[in-house]
Parts: C-alpha cells; sequence; structure tokens
C-alpha cells in the first residue's frame, strides 16, 4: 500500500461570506478602477488613492479578519481572499495587503493592551499599518534592553511596503528564539530613515528603513513568546493573499490578451485563428484554473493545521507559475505594442514578478511541500 | 464560520448515503475478484483478449447486481432510482478496494445518458437496463478513415429504404468494435444537404446484422482493442434513428460531453485506472540514481511536487465546478478543460515513472525482470489513448479557445 497523503492536501469549499465578498468586491474593483486609474496612479508619489482607502475602509474590508470585539466582522483570513483577489485582476493597488497582514501580527502577538488601542482603528482605516518581517540579507538588532523591555534597534530592512504612508510598521528584530515583534509608530521616526525602493512592479510602494540606535519603548514591543507563531502565520496569510493577487492578475492579463486576439489581424486572418497563438493561450488559462482551485481551496482549509500550511504553499507556488507564464506570453502576442510602456501585458509581468519575491516563490514552496509530504 | 457549502458537507448532510456507502465499502471488501492470472485491463480500450473481456463482463453484472452501477438512473429502466451522491459513494468504494474497471464504458458513460436524455420510451426499456448489466456491449462508430477530428465530414452513407435504412462505409478505431452488439453511429442521411452538418443523423445501430464485419487493429501496445469495421448493405430499422434526421451532429456533439465528462448522467463507475502520484514517489525512494535513492534528487522531487499540485488541481477543480459563485466568469471552463487536463498529465506522468527505472525501462510487459510487471511501459503507451481518443488534445485546445476564450475559429 501507497502512503495516502490525502489527508494533508486542501479542501475545496466556499463560505457565503466569501461568495458575497466575491460579488461585491468584482464590482467594486471593476467600477473604481478602471486601467486609466492603474496607470494614472504609477506616476503618483503616495501610490494610493486616500479616497478609495476610505471607500475600502467603509466597506470593512480592513476588519474582515479581525474580532468583532475590535471592529472586525470576526472572520478568517480566507474571507480576505477574494477580495485580494478582486483587487488584483484591476491591478489596485493600496495598502491593503500590507495593513491586513500588520493586524494579523497585532492579533497573533499584542498584548490585550496593545490589541485594544489599536486594532480598532486599523480595522477602521483611520490608521494604515504595514509590516517588515526581514528580507533574506536583512538585519535589525536590538540593544540594551531596559527594565520596561524597551531597546535600542539597529540595522536594514527592506521590502516594507507603503513605509512612508503608514502610520505604523510593525518590525520584526532579530532572529530565530530571540525574535521580538514591536509596533514602531512612523510619527516617531526622524527624518531620512526611509529610502523609496525603485520597484519591478510600479503600481506598487516599498521602502528601506535604516536605523541607528533608535529607542523603543517597551509598551511598543508585542508578547515575546507570541512573536515566531505570529511570524509564522503571518507569512502564510501572506503568501495566500500574494497568490489571491496573483491569481486575479492572471485572469486578468488573459482576458486583456483574449481582446487582443479577436481583433487584430495580420495576414488577412484574427491573429486568434493562428494556434500557434491560441493553444498557448489555453495553456495559460488553464494554469490560471488550476490556480485557482489551489487558490480557494487554500483560502478554505487556511485554518487546519497541516493541510492549510500545504494547500496555502501549493496556492502560492501555481499563482505564481500560471500568472508568470500568461503575462510572459502576452507580451509576446502583443507584438512590437506588446514591448511598449502602453500595454499592460508588461504591467502585468512585472507585477507577477514582484508578487512571486514576496512571500516564497514558487520553487521554495515546492521545495516545503516536498519535505513535508514525501 | 457558519454556512460552509463545500462539496463533502452536502453530501454528509443526507444521512442515507452515508450508509449506503458504508454498505459498498463492506461489499467491495468482501468482492473484488482475486488476480485472474492474466493481465486485467487498465482502460476499457485496453480489452484485447476474450477471457479478458469475460472476467470483466462478468464483474461488471456483478457489480450492478450487488445494486452499485446505475444507482442513480431510474427504476424503471433498471437502475436504483437513489442520488447521485450515492453513486459517488459506490465508485469511491469501488476505488479504495480497487476494484477492476467497468467494460462497457461506452454504453454506461455516453450511450447510456444520451438515451435517458433524449431516447423514446421504447429505446430507455429496450437499452438501458442491458447497458448496465453488460449484457449489450456499446461502440462508437464516429471516426471514419478519412475524417477523424474533422468528424463533421463523416462520409458513411445511411439511405432510406422504405423501413429501413442501409448502411455503406467504413467506420475505424472502433473500441470492443469485434464485442459490440450495438454501436452508437453517426451517418450521413443526405447527400445534398445544405453543409456538412445538416446532412448527419445519429442512430442506435445493432452490429448484429449481416453486412457490418469488423477487423481488429493491433494497438501501439503490441495488443488488440480496436477494429475497423465494415458496412456493406447493412440493413437496420428506422425506428433505430434518434434525435430525427438530420440532427445527428448536435447529437454526436451532446455524445462527445459525455465522453468528456462536461456533461453529467453516466452510470457510475470507472473505466480506468489512472497512474498513482505516490506509487510514482515510491518507485522513486526505491529506484537508485547515480548511488543515491533516487528521492534524494532536488529536481526530481521539485517535478514530482509539480505533478501532485497538478493532479490535486484537477480534484479541486472536479469540486469547484459544481460551486456556482466560484465559476461564474466562465461556467463551461471547467467540464470542458477537464479531459484535455487529466490525459495529458496522466502521460507526463506515465512517463516520467519511466525516466525512474533506469535500467528496468527496457523491459516490457511479460518480462519477469519488469519493475511493477511493466506496469509503467503499459500506462505510458495506453496513455495516448486518452490524449488522441475522443478528440485530441489539439482539438481539445481549439474547443475552449473558441468556446470559452472566444477566440476566431481555426479552419
Ligand atoms: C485508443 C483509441 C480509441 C478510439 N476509440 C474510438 C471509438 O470507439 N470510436 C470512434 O469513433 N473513434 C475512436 N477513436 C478515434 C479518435 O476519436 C480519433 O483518432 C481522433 O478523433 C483523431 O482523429 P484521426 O485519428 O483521424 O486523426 P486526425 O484528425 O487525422 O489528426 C492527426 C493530427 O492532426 C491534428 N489535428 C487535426 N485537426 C486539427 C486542427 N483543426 N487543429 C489542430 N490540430 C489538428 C490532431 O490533433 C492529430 O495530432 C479512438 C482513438 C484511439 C486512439
Amino acid at each position: 500500500m501507497t502512503t495516502d497523503i490525502s489527508a494533508a492536501l486542501g479542501q475545496m469549499g466556499v463560505s457565503e461570506e466569501q461568495a458575497d465578498l466575491l460579488h461585491v468586491a468584482a464590482q467594486f474593483c471593476r467600477e473604481e478602477w478602471p486601467p486609466e486609474r492603474a496607470r494614472a496612479m504609477i506616476e503618483e508619489e503616495r501610490g494610493y488613492d486616500p479616497d478609495l482607502w476610505r471607500r475600502i475602509a467603509d466597506l470593512g474590508w480592513l476588519g474582515i479578519a479581525l474580532p468583532e470585539a475590535h471592529g472586525g466582522a470576526g472572520l478568517g483570513i480566507g474571507e480576505v481572499v477574494p477580495v485580494a483577489e478582486q483587487m488584483g485582476r484591476t491591478l489596485m493597488a493600496t495598502p491593503f495587503l500590507a495593513s491586513t497582514l500588520a493586524a494579523q501580527l497585532l492579533l497573533m502577538a499584542g498584548s490585550a493592551a496593545q490589541q485594544a488601542r489599536w486594532l480598532p482603528r486599523l480595522a477602521s482605516g483611520e490608521l494604515v499599518g504595514t509590516l517588515a518581517l526581514g528580507e533574506p540579507g536583512d538585519e535589525m538588532r536590538a540593544l540594551g534592553e531596559n527594565e520596561e523591555g524597551g531597546f535600542l534597534v539597529s540595522g536594514t530592512a527592506r521590502l516594507i511596503e507603503h513605509a512612508a504612508a503608514a502610520d505604523l510598521i510593525l518590525l520584526s528584530v532579530g532572529s530565530g528564539a530571540n525574535r521580538r515583534l514591536a509596533v514602531l509608530e512612523t510619527a516617531t521616526l526622524p527624518a531620512g530613515v526611509l529610502r523609496r525602493e525603485t520597484l519591478i512592479d510600479d503600481t506598487r510602494r516599498a521602502f528601506e528603513l535604516t536605523l541607528r540606535g533608535f529607542e523603543l519603548p517597551g509598551a511598543a514591543v508585542l508578547r515575546k513568546e507570541a512573536a515566531g507563531p505570529a511570524v509564522a502565520h503571518a507569512e502564510l496569510a501572506g503568501a495566500l493573499l500574494y497568490a489571491a493577487d496573483m491569481v486575479g492578475g492572471a485572469f486578468r492579463v488573459i482576458d486583456y490578451t483574449a481582446d487582443y486576439l479577436r481583433t487584430r489581424k495580420q495576414f488577412g486572418k484574427l491573429i486568434g485563428s493562428y494556434q500557434a497563438l491560441k493553444h498557448p493561450l489555453v495553456d495559460a488559462f488553464i494554469g490560471y484554473e488550476r490556480a485557482r482551485s489551489h487558490l480557494y481551496a487554500a483560502a478554505h482549509s487556511f485554518g487546519d493545521q497541516e493541510r492549510g500550511e500545504v494547500a496555502v504553499r501549493m496556492a502560492k507556488a501555481q499563482a505564481e507559475t500560471a500568472y508568470a507564464y500568461a503575462a510572459d506570453r502576452a507580451i509576446q502576442f502583443h507584438g512590437g505594442f506588446g514591448f511598449t510602456y502602453d500595454c499592460d501585458a508588461g504591467l502585468h509581468r512585472r507585477r507577477a514578478l514582484y508578487d512571486a519575491s514576496r512571500f516564497g516563490d514558487a520553487r521554495t514552496h515546492r521545495k516545503r511541500i516536498a519535505d513535508m509530504l514525501f | 464560520m457558519t454556512n460552509t457549502t463545500s462539496a463533502t458537507k452536502t453530501e454528509s448532510e443526507t444521512p442515507e448515503p452515508r450508509d449506503y456507502a458504508a454498505e459498498a465499502d463492506a461489499w467491495f471488501a468482501e468482492n473484488v475478484p482475486a488476480d485472474p492470472g492474466f493481465m486485467l485491463p487498465l482502460t476499457f480500450m485496453e480489452v484485447g483478449e476474450d477471457r479478458q473481456f469475460e472476467f470483466l463482463r462478468a464483474w461488471q453484472r456483478k457489480v450492478y447486481e450487488a445494486g452499485y452501477l446505475g444507482a442513480a438512473w431510474p427504476k424503471d429502466y433498471g437502475g436504483r432510482g437513489l442520488t447521485e451522491a450515492h453513486q459517488k459513494a459506490a465508485t469511491r468504494a469501488m476505488r479504495k478496494h480497487r476494484g477492476p474497471i467497468l467494460l462497457n464504458a461506452i454504453g454506461l458513460n455516453w450511450a447510456g445518458p444520451l438515451i435517458l436524455d433524449i431516447g423514446s420510451e421504447e429505446q430507455k426499456r429496450a437499452y438501458l437496463k442491458p447497458i448496465l448489466s453488460a449484457e449489450h456491449i456499446w461502440c462508437q462508430g464516429f471516426s471514419e478513415p478519412e475524417h477523424g477530428s474533422d468528424l463533421g465530414n463523416a462520409q458513411l452513407k445511411a439511405a432510406r429504404d422504405g423501413d429501413d435504412y442501409v448502411l455503406n462505409g467504413s467506420k475505424i478505431w472502433t473500441t470492443q468494435g469485434n464485442y459490440a452488439d450495438y454501436m452508437i453511429l453517426l451517418a450521413r442521411t443526405d447527400l445534398a444537404a445544405e453543409n456538412k452538418y445538416a446532412g448527419l443523423s445519429f442512430f442506435l445501430s445493432p452490429m448484429t446484422v449481416p453486412g457490418i464485419t469488423t477487423r481488429k487493429l493491433k494497438k501501439l501496445t503490441g495488443e488488440y482493442g480496436f477494429t475497423q469495421t465494415f458496412f456493406e448493405d447493412a440493413r437496420i430499422g428506422a425506428d433505430c434513428l434518434i434525435g430525427g434526421e438530420g440532427n445527428g451532429w448536435k447529437i454526436a456533439m451532446r455524445t462527445l460531453e459525455y465522453e468528456r465528462g462536461a456533461r453529467g448522467g453516466q452510470a457510475g463507475g470507472y473505466v480506468s485506472i489512472p497512474p498513482d502520484l505516490m506509487e510514482i514517489v515510491d518507485l522513486a525512494r526505491s529506484a537508485s540514481r547515480d548511488g543515491a535513492p533516487a528521492l534524494s534528487d532536488p529536481v526530481l522531487k521539485d517535478r514530482m511536487v509539480g505533478y501532485l499540485m497538478d493532479m490535486h488541481a484537477l480534484s479541486l477543480s472536479s469540486e469547484r465546478k459544481r460551486i456556482a459563485p466560484l465559476v461564474e466568469d466562465h461556467p463551461m471552463a471547467l467540464p470542458l478543460m477537464g479531459k484535455l487536463e487529466f490525459s495529458e498529465l496522466y502521460r507526463e506522468l506515465s512517463e516520467f515513472a519511466l525516466t525512474l527505472l533506469g535500467p528496468k525501462a527496457a523491459y516490457y510487459v511479460g518480462e519477469p525482470n519488469a519493475a511493477d510487471d511493466g506496469w509503467w511501459a503499459r500506462s505510458y503507451l495506453n496513455a495516448f489513448s486518452a490524449t488522441i481518443g475522443g478528440g485530441t488534445s489539439q482539438i481539445q485546445r481549439n474547443i475552449i479557445g473558441e468556446h470559452v476564450l472566444g477566440l476566431p475559429k481555426t479552419r
């Protein structure tokens, strides 16, 4: 008899709340964020529209996965997925993902007082949060812990999304058993510590933070023993939500390309009648549908121990594979226009690369799955 | 979280299928036959020897008589009048206990549902029960030597003569043609029709009338399993017509939807045994590559995870296709994709397994030194039956591109 691993694999299902959110988000994103808006926003330093942010907050989406006691809807990260997916379809860029994940860290590792202080304001959108969990090569060190548990921080953290506009940065300091999480209020930062990074995805904003002996008060440090599990949770949630963004993007770039193949003529024929274009686009579409099945299985299974982790890793890996292929072929299938900045295929290819790099790329996730199952 | 509507939950909310599932589990545990001492087919297209045929026919009859086939078909026509959920539970039990495949695939999965959906009362009463019991074996006469993918150009002639139609021409790649009692037949009734499709009609034709002969064709695997089928002035009754003259194309397309799993109503059970990924993982564990277990090679592991993900995506998609909110953009996408996906994936998987065998990849079925009795070589060669049969993978891509993505037609 061979090993049965079915108990470790994600299961399909959808909650009523997910279905409702999917419908509302699809319409909202389509109406609020036509391609011209996405492009116009590229030119703006802030990189998102505060008005749109307010509307998103008013819809309650910033509190979907927060407890009702803190102004949230009391649902899970799986319910954030349809919203993130629909945002991905329109290349919408806001601190939605960053702020959602920052709140998850607080929820997992914040003291009662810290949660009561910050979560309602994150849920309402009054505050924007982001997170700096540390990318490979980053080093944030804690020095000289005082009686209240505060310390001095030195080092660098990269790829902190929307750090300049954020009110709070959930900062990871140290590593391993010594890892600590702290709420860094950006208002208390000295000038010049944030540098905007040049990203492959022009619709996004991310910053490098460099601190030298910055003093973090004890009240800002989250429960030490909870830091490890909170980070693990946020990384898994991050992988799931970036997978959702990619699945959304893959849908859109395939649709966009199909449109071109239906209208552009060469040699007297619509180019979509050529199988050298038609068949790879179908393959891209199959990759997308696979990714979407993995995505919603991961959203459904997120809370289950091992099953949830495997499902999320599969979702992130397949979303990357599908989005990369779809957007890559999209550039080629638009010919010379595909090589211009005006063609949306490029925006998607760039976003696919950016999203792949966040919260583990496909190869990393597949390796982890192999270690877990084989 | 409240109000979960996952497929598994809905099933378990009806208690009765659960009892039925338990009964089925016990029955298959008890009744799956022992190894007959000769090779059993992995797919219904592989039935090449009389002893295989007789063995599988007896097995299907036994499953049917125990009540685990046609559970969701109406009682009046030989079914049990239960639900799809019941039949699924029985099929799961059959799979779990590794029952052999069911023989009468074309009857159970294509002709049967078609007759149920659009057949006359007489046709339903005459044909459905013997399909379930394997008393009548069915085959499919679509492809012709000169027209395969271009099925709409089929040329076999059915000329009306009084109360009969007279058939002349030839069909090919007729699976189980040499065993079949009946054929679903696409034939040309009107040579002057305004276009190639309009001249076609669909028949439930007996195979046992004078003038129909078959010639067995040897397959890629070295075995038999399909035939060329010749029609020389073969007379069949006009009541063999189904769906009315000139509607053959529409009915053929509908039949292909049953065949490709894009439309439901199949009797249940399974008619082929796919490769099992975990068996491949075990193979990689025991196979050695350059002095180390193949499984320790990260490149191989990465590929196996990829296959696992694709296999699992298929099973997730087969559940998702029934969850309306998750298929609203393109409701027909998943049903139309299934055949292409699983057939290509099984082909790739079996081929990959062969690359794990090292020197033993040199052996074929029948060689005592072969790994797993040559299972993987057989599985790989047989995989092409699904990437070619039922409409090739290229044709499937055309269909998805045109019908789902709205791309212009390829001529
Ligand atoms: C094991 C097996 C069992 C079968 N059983 C039956 C059966 O029981 N009854 C029955 O009627 N038929 C049966 N078939 C036949 C099967 O349906 C046909 O073989 C199939 O439809 C292809 O037709 P063809 O063989 O004429 O190939 P062709 O149509 O000649 O195709 C040759 C190649 O050209 C490609 N091609 C053709 N047209 C296009 C196009 N428009 N765009 C792109 N590529 C194209 C095909 O994909 C293929 O690769 C069976 C086939 C197999 C392999």
